[in-house]
């Protein structure tokens, strides 16, 4: 795999998407179809998601299976926060990507002392464990998770609505892309990369491996807590769903159909797996084939994603 | 002996029923180019990964510039100042041989953490002069912005033996720098390493017995995996336990 280089239409393309993002809730009132503003909300957090994941997996190189349930965990906190009284995003968001990120930490701590199968095996086991105990906790929904009364404020202003969560979730992915594109470039971001290309020969270099892979690791399960937390408020609902293999496994499919270590790799997955299910899931139920056979096209004819499609080739 | 860089004493390692390494007793003394020789599957490489630290010892010692780093991982012996080549080429062949080298410098603790987010390595100007400097040092100054893996075999294991440099070691483990590498190359890799052995203390594993004997100060010869003799190459040559080992073969 090659190291990320920005290609050169990049901040143009970025720009304009950003522009185009703001001006969509407006346009889709003007036209009265406010409803897909929540689509392009869910869309958002998923692009968050994913890309958390791909910092793992595509900088990293670390074949996760148990993103979700960072993910879950950040939900979780959203409305445990509001079941305590809070209800100030600006106190619960924070909260969730650090309950999450310190899980993440500890959950890192331990898998990454393995390797290959033993790993994706090894967060599979920790994702599981989470996912029962929120199951089992009453206090916490069990089965039926944890319901928000009403989306949180933020700043003091309501996320109620579907204009304000929208763009909270803009702000949450534009600032966590903008991170992740500076990261990439940056000293931790190459030493990260050169890990995943020769793990032995950057700890003959004197890099201490582990350390760089378990603050990766950290970092995605906070911005994926962060993306639960905004999951949460959408839905309303912190759902045991969200923290089950399952998930991981869409977000998983979601970076590959998109570009593993490519920086959109994450953006363009979610849009094209939750595209594709708003697109098919109406027409039939059998959609998941045609993602399959998506997926299967993408393994067979672009190893490297959609994204890298148009990206630059060399390294 | 008192003025050792590298001491090691009494190393062993068993794997499964096999003793690969049996109380083995090896000292380099500041610079030096001491080489280690050792007919196929003496353990001449798990010797070696025994003292960079990629293989902990059953038991025995490694003692490196004073201090006992048997405990310390490969990371951190480098940070203490040993940096090692490989048999088989290891270096990034993606990117450029600037880039190689430039992750070596940056690895380095005194050009400061890699926990850096937000800079551009790009813009670390510094980094990437100082990268030049040792390619220039292996003869690879023109070839700073040749991609690695477009690189002839002898050229990527001068690149790798500046990446070995860039972490300014102390001592240098070179595990069969002639290895794959045509007579002309080999030629200029012993020309490079003689002017190396000036600055830095080289640990030599080769199996190039005309570079060996060109090269060492001292010879160690690992027989099965025993140390059978340490000495001038004279006194090596000359050593009959050397010479039933190697029955045959090229002393």
């Amino acid at each position: 795999m090659a190291f990320y280089r920005p290609a050169r239409w990049q901040r143009p393309l970025a720009l304009g998407l950003f522009a185009a993002l703001v001006a969509l809730p407006f346009v889709l009132e003007a036209f009265d179809q406010s409803f897909y503003i929540g689509f392009a909300t869910r869309l958002l957090i998923f692009a968050l998601a994913a890309s958390s994941l791909n910092l793992v997996l595509g900088y990293g190189g670390m074949v996760s299976l148990g993103h979700a349930a960072f993910f879950g965990i950040g939900a979780y906190v959203a409305a445990i926060c509001q079941q305590a009284g809070i209800n100030e995003a600006l106190f619960a968001f924070p909260a969730a990507m650090a309950v999450a990120g310190l899980f993440a930490l500890a959950v890192g701590a331990v898998s990454l002392r393995t390797r290959g199968v033993y790993f994706i095996m090894i967060t599979l086991a920790f994702a599981q464990m989470v996912y029962y105990l929120f199951i089992s906790a009453r206090a916490w929904g069990g089965d039926d998770g944890l319901p928000l009364a009403g989306r949180m404020t933020l700043a003091g202003f309501s996320l109620a609505g579907d204009r304000p969560l929208f763009f909270a979730s803009l702000t949450a992915l534009t600032v966590a892309m903008l991170l992740f594109g500076r990261l990439a470039q940056a000293r931790f971001g190459r030493t990260l990369q050169a890990i995943r290309e020769n793990e032995t020969r950057m700890e003959a270099l004197g890099y201490p491996v582990f350390r760089y892979r378990l603050v990766a690791f950290a970092l995605g399960g906070a911005v994926a807590g962060l993306a639960g937390a905004l999951l949460a408020n959408l839905t309303g609902l912190a759902s045991p769903n969200l923290l089950q293999w399952m998930q991981s496994g869409t977000l998983l499919v979601m970076v590959i159909i998109g570009g593993v270590g490519s920086l959109w790799g994450g953006v363009v997955g979610a849009a094209v797996l939750l595209g594709l299910e708003e697109a098919l899931a109406g027409l039939t139920e059998h959609w998941h084939i045609v993602l399959g056979l998506l997926l299967l096209g993408v393994v067979l004819f672009a190893p490297r994603g959609v994204a890298a499609l148009f990206g630059r080739r060399d390294g | 002996m008192a003025d050792a860089l590298l001491d090691v004493r009494g190393l062993s390692r068993r794997f499964a029923a096999v003793d690969a390494l049996k109380a083995v007793d090896f000292s380099v003394v500041a610079g030096e180019v001491h080489a280690l020789i050792g007919p196929n599957g003496a353990g001449k490489t798990t010797f070696i990964h025994h003292v960079s630290g990629a293989l902990r010892p059953d038991s025995g010692s490694v003692h490196f510039a004073g201090q006992d780093v048997t405990g310390l991982s490969m990371h951190e012996r480098v940070r203490a100042g040993m940096a090692r080549s490989y048999q088989i080429t290891n270096v990034f062949p993606s990117l450029c041989a600037r880039d190689n080298v430039a992750l070596a410098v940056q690895g380095r603790a005194d050009t400061g953490s890699s926990f850096r987010f937000w800079r551009p390595v790009a813009a670390e100007t510094a980094l990437f002069a100082e990268a030049e400097s040792w390619l220039a040092q292996v003869g690879l100054a023109d070839k700073a912005d040749a991609v690695a893996g477009s690189l002839s075999h002898g050229e990527q294991r001068a690149l790798e033996l500046a990446m070995a440099l860039a972490t300014k070691p102390q001592l240098l483990l070179l595990d069969e720098p002639m290895a794959g590498t045509g007579p002309e190359e080999s030629a200029r890799m012993v020309e490079l390493i003689e002017n190396l052995a000036r600055h830095v203390t080289i640990l030599l594993v080769e199996h190039d017995m005309e570079a060996v004997f060109r090269l060492a100060d001292r010879i160690s010869v690992l027989v099965n995996g025993r140390m059978i003799c340490t000495g001038t190459p004279d006194e090596v040559r000359s050593d009959p336990g050397v010479r039933r080992a190697y029955l045959g073969d090229h002393l």
